[in-house]
């Protein structure tokens, strides 16, 4: 302290801002109760009495993104939950983290190369901080992980987030969208044959008209 | 579920239907021809005798190589008389099935999920849409004719399926 020492009373730290608000926030990072999959079971473990994520600040799981400081991503990714991931990352409030738990989240686990509805890796669709990986992972690489994350939150800036290559949120969407056009291209080239699930669509609704002007009449 | 009682039930009530009867493991199965197999499953319901209340599941196997190409599944569980059965019909892709949602509740998402995953069409049912892929997904996915990576298989480029009349 050389030149302050002894100028100020008793029991007073001097520290500096960046260092204290990253220390608030590390040591009280509040996960989202969010499970996808069997991944979910393990991140139940690591909550509950024999790991005790409470020690770490983190065992508050909120109920609801909007509570939420980190989104731990456990299990296969859907693309059917796709969206819907994206939709609840969107809700959490800045500062966010996201750590992909788990093989399925990381690249599509045992179905990256046959799985025809899972998404190849929640890093498509969001901005990932900490991989943990595992099938599924001890809670002790769980909670590994977020003892790596909170390094992490200690060495950023408060007004300035470290760069990351997955940081641009925009560039995911339009890595998702872009799935979204390969579909829309496939379906173009269907169409020629008259077969696409719009179609299909557009014929429910057709029945459905049908029998709604049978009904009337009768 | 004995078979003799069950033959002669049948029999009784569907007279001139051509249906047959087998036995593996202990359950008795019946095959019966797709326009009747509503009829079958409500009398099964109804009957006194057999009171089917619950249907466990609606499902589908795909024989590519057979000429009625779908042979569809039903399950059935009588919790009154602790019996159970497994009836069976086979369908032409492209063609319908009645539902049997009136019946059971349980058929809805049966059938939904029959129809996501082998286009199988039930008419008259509340609400046939996908369950359990996204509404844009293109293709059923447990025929054999589909492409096995999805949508990132090359041939899913030239996959195509005949859209259920």
């Amino acid at each position: 302290m050389g030149l302050l020492e002894y100028k100020f009373e008793e029991n007073i730290i001097l520290t500096r801002v960046d260092w204290f608000l990253n220390w608030a926030r590390k040591s009280s990072l509040w996960p989202m109760t969010f499970g996808l999959a069997c991944c979910a079971i393990e991140m139940m473990a690591t909550g509950a009495s024999r790991f005790d994520l409470d020690r770490f600040g983190a065992g508050a799981f909120r109920a609801t993104p909007r509570q939420a400081d980190l989104m731990i991503v456990a299990g296969t990714v859907t693309l059917k939950m796709a969206p819907c991931v994206r939709r609840l990352y969107d809700q959490m409030p800045e500062p966010r983290y996201v750590i992909a738990m788990g093989a399925c989240t990381i690249g599509g686990g045992p179905y990256a190369i046959h799985g025809y509805h899972v998404l190849k890796g929640v890093d498509l669709i969001v901005p990932v901080d900490v991989y943990v990986p595992g099938c599924p992972p001890r809670p002790e690489a769980l909670i590994d992980g977020i003892r790596k994350l909170q390094e992490k939150v200690q060495a950023q800036g408060v007004l300035v987030r470290p760069a990351h290559p997955a940081q641009n949120a925009a560039d995911h969407v339009l890595e998702f969208g872009r799935m979204d056009a390969v579909r829309v291209k496939w379906d173009e080239k269907l169409k020629s044959g008259g077969l696409t699930p719009q179609d299909e669509d557009a014929r429910l609704e057709e029945q459905k008209e049908k029998e709604k002007q049978a009904a009337s009449k009768a | 579920m004995d078979l003799a009682i069950l033959n002669q039930k049948l029999t009784g009530a569907f007279s001139g239907m051509a249906y047959s009867t087998a036995e593996a493991c202990g359950q008795a199965t019946v095959e019966v021809p797709a326009d009747r197999v509503k009829d079958v499953l409500k009398f099964l319901r109804d009957d006194a005798d057999l009171q089917f209340d619950m249907l466990l599941d609606v499902t589908a196997v795909d024989y590519p190589a057979r000429t009625p190409r779908f042979e569809i599944v039903y399950i059935l569980v009588s919790t009154e008389r602790r019996h159970r059965i497994r009836i069976k019909t086979r369908i032409e892709d492209g063609r319908a099935l009645q539902t049997v949602s009136d019946l059971w509740r349980s058929a809805d998402w049966g059938e939904r999920e029959c129809f996501d995953m082998f286009g199988i069409r039930f008419d008259g049912h509340p609400n046939l849409k996908r369950i359990l892929n996204p509404d844009n997904f293109y293709g059923y996915p447990l025929r054999k004719t589909y492409p096995l990576r999805g949508e990132r298989d090359p041939a899913f480029l030239d996959y195509k399926e005949t859209e259920p009349a």
